[in-house]
């Protein structure tokens, strides 16, 4: 089957980030295909590799980085919800004169079209959060 | 195969205090423009995002409710509101705003957007859709 799933809270506030994460590699174990992870509202923050979390915890955002590397799988950040939150790329950075960049590798910055892509595309649309 | 799904966005909170009523908005705006079969839900604290007099300049957050009265110019004719969550926040219809879309088939036509059904019958809408986003 193919999935496109969303994520819409942050990590370590919220499990959702976790419950997805855990999910998406159920899902790939069991043979099912991943069209795109979409993240919105604040789940944009699993994609800042500045993320430093305490050693003896896990590491949200390199996961993801591991699992979309290992498996191929398109990772989205919402640009609006990215802009709000201060999730930059070079092109965002470059556009609206911001001094640095902060996305995490695997992760790209595009619009909600990509969301809604996704819900026409896969043949499940699995949301994480409130 | 015909790429038109059904999509049904539930809205579940209030409009302020979190960013999710705003933010599923601006899906909604933007997923109009994929042509697929569009509906709104609003349930529970979701139903206060429809309600009509809205002033948010006491919490210096912009007011976006005017935006639900331009779904109609974006075909967005199915309002569902969910009856029980209006009662019991002591709600009518005359609380929303009136939003209406334009009948291009029958001149332009002013009708009425928002359905009010009954859990039950909300269960059944959800129940035919291809896509739920929940907000």
């Amino acid at each position: 089957m193919k999935l496109t799933i969303q994520i819409n809270e942050g990590p370590y506030q919220h499990q959702s980030a976790d419950s997805a994460y855990f999910f998406a590699k159920a899902a790939l174990d069991k043979g099912h295909e991943i069209f795109r992870i979409f993240f919105y509202h604040d789940g944009v923050n699993n994609g800042t590799r500045l993320t430093t979390p305490p050693q003896d915890d896990r590491n949200i955002v390199s996961r993801w980085t591991e699992l979309a590397q290992e498996h191929d799988i398109d990772m989205v950040l919402c640009v609006a919800a990215a802009q709000r939150r201060g999730i930059v790329d070079d092109g965002e950075a470059e556009r609206n004169g911001k001094d640095a960049t902060n996305i995490a590798p695997g992760f790209r910055i595009s619009g909600l079209g990509q969301l809604v892509e996704g819900g026409i595309q896969s043949d499940r649309l699995v949301v994480f959060g409130d | 195969m015909s790429d038109t799904k059904k999509f049904l966005y539930i809205n579940r909170k209030a409009p302020y205090g979190t960013i999710y009523a705003w933010e599923s908005l601006e899906v909604v705006l933007i997923g109009a423009a994929f042509e697929q079969d569009v509906s709104l839900a609003f349930m529970d604290d979701g139903v206060y995002q429809l309600m009509k007099g809205q002033d948010t300049s006491a919490i210096g957050m912009k007011n976006f409710s005017p935006t639900y009265a331009a779904l109609g110019d974006y075909e967005i004719t199915k309002i569902f509101v969910e009856k029980e969550s209006l009662e019991e926040r002591g709600l009518t219809l005359d609380d929303l705003q009136h939003l209406v879309w334009e009948d291009e088939d029958e001149d332009w036509a002013e009708k009425d957007s928002i359905r009010l059904v009954s859990r039950a019958e909300l269960g059944d809408v959800m129940a035919e859709q291809d896509v739920l986003f929940n907000f």
